[in-house]
Formats: structure tokens, sequence, C-alpha cells
């Protein structure tokens, strides 16, 4: 029988070949094999959550509200006005609507979350908003299909599996370049296959994404998954665009994904752990972090133990 | 190390805001309901580490009381869960607290009482909305949140006498069930001894109920799927 496992890109890339697939079809092949599922319910598993993705996005178009913290809540309202009248504002903002939509999607996702609403940890909690960002980005650019988004997911998630294979995408354990850094990667490769592209080319543009992202650090505020996590699933989901339009017009990373990977886990594993989620450094610990710390009774993590 | 799958990246679907405080904290409940097996009257929780710290941010209290009633991780009723208890009548308490260093920072404990039992659950979200039980009354063992995935699993307290695990694992060979993993750990406060089986096949209720009323068996569990 033949294997539809891989672990690293260069199995991906060859798989893909073997077949005369793209990505997003070895992809659910793999996952048909590892469940000894027929596609069927897979497809409707995923079907589920491309409902979960957008049922999201509305719930925090329809409803903002402001979150415990107070830090969070207020931004969706902002890009909803701006793309209810996009016409009016086009020559005034950098970025085209697609874009502007993408930041919708992420920054929504994030409020969302933040106020305890249904989210997909698509690859984490913190990260959830930059794929379905780039998702109702793309759905309006290319006005996409349900059909094509889960083959965006699929996409990503085969970016994922690679990162999770050969690092983590767990920001206590790798900083945020292991979850925002991941997602932009997944969110690139998918916005560069859906358009057609070859799974090379789709590889370059993960690999330009998270090339870009090595070294963030995972410093928010009171341990919240909020600041800054909100605004850069949103900044990240149109960062993801850049690196997929750049593979896209045949621009390549001198580094391949493979050895990017790597290189962002060595990164992960140098880093100090009071920027790995323990609110212990970075935005956590300025004076406008420890404010908030201090007010929501998250005093010990506000505190920072060395200089004590 | 199995592959990762699919839903390993795309999932888990959950009620915000942190796979590790909130989607972790309510399993870890789902899972001390199970094990406790009926609705408790009491429940008290004792956040230890960064559930302690951090628990009222992320929700984590709200997700363990969801939890316990038998809430997955999904459920938006997670958010109005101190109101469903109180309607259903479910006392509850939070209390910060030190388990001691052995335990992973994300970790509680749950003491369950109802008139007919009291139990005690120590379990750890350990990362992505993975948890581990570590100890259910006293006995240490090792169970993790996917352990219902692929078998049927079931917990069974016995006194400690010669022969106990043989009459055991004698009853599930008769039944035509294989065992694909066992662990036992011995407590010296109860002289009881907890295994934790998994089994390739469901025990039926009344198998169970057979078990259970052997000589020196104290109870035997069966957990179900949970949804992850």
């Amino acid at each position: 029988m033949n294997s539809f496992i891989f672990r690293n890109s260069e199995e991906l890339l060859k798989l893909c070949k073997e077949h005369d697939s793209p990505i997003w079809e070895i992809m659910l092949r793999y996952e048909m094999q590892i469940s000894s599922k027929k596609r069927e319910p897979i497809m409707s598993k995923l079907l589920e959550r491309l409902d979960v993705i957008f049922n999201g996005i509305n719930a925090s178009i329809e409803k903002p509200e402001v979150s415990p913290s107070k830090m969070a809540g207020e931004s969706t309202a902002f890009l909803v006005k701006h793309i209810n009248e996009f016409d009016k504002y086009a020559d005034s903002l950098l970025l085209n609507e697609a874009a502007i939509r993408a930041m919708l999607g992420a920054i929504a996702t994030g409020e969302n979350n933040a106020r305890m609403g249904v989210i997909l940890a698509f690859p984490t909690a913190g990260a959830a908003g930059v794929l379905p960002g780039v998702m109702y980005g793309a759905k309006y650019k290319f006005s996409l299909s349900k059909k094509e988004l889960i083959n965006m997911m699929l996409t990503a998630s085969a970016i994922g599996v690679i990162i999770a294979n050969t690092a983590t995408l767990s920001g206590a354990a790798g900083g945020c370049q292991a979850e925002v850094g991941s997602a932009s990667a997944m969110a690139a490769a998918a916005l560069t296959e859906v358009r057609g592209a070859s799974p090379e080319t789709t590889l370059q543009a993960a690999a330009l994404a998270l090339k870009n992202m090595i070294g963030l650090a995972c410093d928010p505020i009171g341990g919240l998954v909020e600041v800054p996590c909100i605004k850069r699933n949103g900044i990240a989901a149109v960062f993801s665009m850049s690196a997929s339009d750049m593979a896209f017009m045949g621009i390549k990373s001198f580094v391949p994904f493979d050895e990017v990977v790597r290189a962002m886990r060595e990164v992960g594993d140098m880093m100090s752990p009071r920027i790995k989620e323990t609110a212990l450094g970075g935005l956590a610990t300025t004076p406008t972090g420890q404010k908030v710390a201090k007010r929501m009774g998250l005093l010990k993590i506000g505190e920072n133990p060395c200089t004590k | 190390m199995s592959p990762f799958s699919l839903f390993d990246i795309a999932g888990p679907i959950m009620v915000g805001p942190s796979s590790s405080h909130t989607a972790g904290a309510a399993k870890i409940g789902q899972f001390a309901r199970a094990i406790f097996d009926g609705k408790p009257d009491e429940v008290h929780f004792l956040l230890h580490g960064s559930f302690g710290d951090v628990y009222k941010g992320h929700a984590t209290d709200k997700a363990l009381l969801g939890g316990i009633m038998q809430f997955p991780p999904n459920e938006p009723k997670i958010k109005k869960s101190f109101d469903i208890a109180d309607e259903i009548g479910l006392k509850y308490k939070f209390t910060k607290g030190d388990l001691g260093s052995g335990f992973h920072p994300n970790s509680v404990k749950i003491r369950l009482r109802n008139e007919k039992r009291e139990m005690s659950v120590i379990a750890s979200s350990i990362g992505g909305g993975n948890i581990e039980i570590n100890r259910i009354n006293g006995f240490d063992i090792r169970l993790t949140g996917n352990s219902t995935d692929n078998f049927f699993t079931i917990i069974i307290e016995n006194k400690n006498l010669p022969g106990m695990l043989a009459k055991s694992t004698g009853f599930l060979g008769q039944k035509g069930i294989r065992i694909v993993n066992m662990q036992s750990s011995y407590f010296a406060g109860d002289n009881k001894v907890l295994s934790v089986l998994s089994l390739e096949k469901e025990l039926a209720l009344d198998e169970i109920m057979e078990l259970e009323s052997k000589e020196g068996i104290v109870f035997v569990r069966a957990l179900k799927k949970i949804s992850r």
C-alpha cells in the first residue's frame, strides 16, 4: 500500500510528485491513512470546522463586546465600518479590500476568543485568527467555494504537521514565532495553493512567511490571549498575503522550508522563558502591562521574580 | 510517537480564550465527572500553580465547573457555568493551593461528593487542550486525555488481597475482551489497589456490575469516549 505519511517538506513534495497531486490532496490521504477513515467523514469534520470559523467571525461582527479585561473587543467595529463603505475609504487606505477583510477576519476571531466565543484552535487558540483572516479575505477576492476553503485548511494543516514534527506550535515551548509564525506559514501556503500554484511555490510561500517571523516573543499582558495577540493575528494575516504574493510572483526563499523550521526551533530553544507565555518580560512587564495585571488581580505574573 | 492528525492542527473546536487554561480545564472536569460516575452535590477545586494564579482571566473556573456538568470544551454554555450550577443545585468552591513541586503548573485537585460517595482526582492541562489524570483518590496513575479515543478505559479499585488482578483480568478473558494496556497503583493509606485498563471492546453495563459484585472489588468505572 502507498503510504501518505510525510514528516517534512521534502517528503511531502516527493508524495506530491509521485501522485501528481496538490498538497491538500496528500494531506487528505494522510489523514485517511492514519485514521483509517474514508474521505467523507473527514470532509464533514472539516466542513463543521469551516462553519466554526465563519460563525466566529460573524459573531464578533454582529455583537461586538469588550472582553472582561477591557483590553480587547473594540477593533472589529473599526474594520467593519471601513469594509461597509470601502469605496469611500479606498483612496486613502494603502491596502486593498481583500487585505482589510483578512485583517477583519483575524481580529474578529481573536475578539470572539477573548470573550469566550467558540473558536477553532488552528493551530492554537492564540494564533487562531490568521487562517480565518486569510480565508475571509481570499473568499471575497477569488469568490472561493466551501470546497476551496476546505482545501485551504488542508494545505495549511500539511504545513502545520511539518512544523509540529520538527519544532513546536506552542508559545510556551517556542515563543510566538511557533504560534503566529507557524500560522502565517500555514496561511501563506494555503493562499498560494488555492490560486493554483505548484506545491513547490506553495512551500516557498511558507518558507518566506516563517523566515520573517523567527524570533517573535510570546509576551502577552497578564498572560491573557489578548494583547498583543489579537491585533498581531490581524497584521499576520496581511503579512501572509505578502509572503504568498511574493512566492506567486516567482520569488524564492534562499533557505528551504525544512531548514527554516529547524532554525525556528533553534531560536525557540535559545529564547528566555520570560518571553514564552509566562508574562514575565516584554510587553507584559511594560508599565501598561503591569497596570492591567494589577487591576486584574494577576499580580504574581506581572512581577518579575528576577528583579526582586 | 504516532503521527500528528489533521485535527491536531485544525482543532480542537473550543470555547476561548485558552487551549490549556479553558479547553483543557473543561476536559479535566469531564474526566473527573466520568470517574466519579453520577451527579455530585458538591465539588471543590484546589487550583495549583498557574491555574491558581491566572484562572479568573482565562475562565479556568467556569471551564472546570462546566466539565463537571459534562460540558465538552466546545460547549458555549461554559460561559454561564456558575448560573447553571446554581440552577441545578451543584455547590462549588475554588481555592488557590499548592499540590507540591511534583505537579505540572496547570494542575487542579478536584474533590467530588454526593450522598453516596466521595472521590478526589488530580489532573493537569499539559498544553494544546491535552490533559493527564495524575491521581485518583490516593492512587498515582497516568491517564492521558486521549486514552478514550481509541480504546475503552476502565478503572478498578480493589482491596489489597492475593489474586485480585487475576480475578479482574480473568473475568475480561472469559468475556473475550482483550486488554491492550494496564497500570496498577497501591495506596498504603487505604491498603487498596487501583488499576486502569485499556480494552479493545466496551464492557456492557451488566458486565461492569457483575465484575463490581465480586468479592474484594470496591468499584469499577467505565470511561466512555470523551470528546476532544
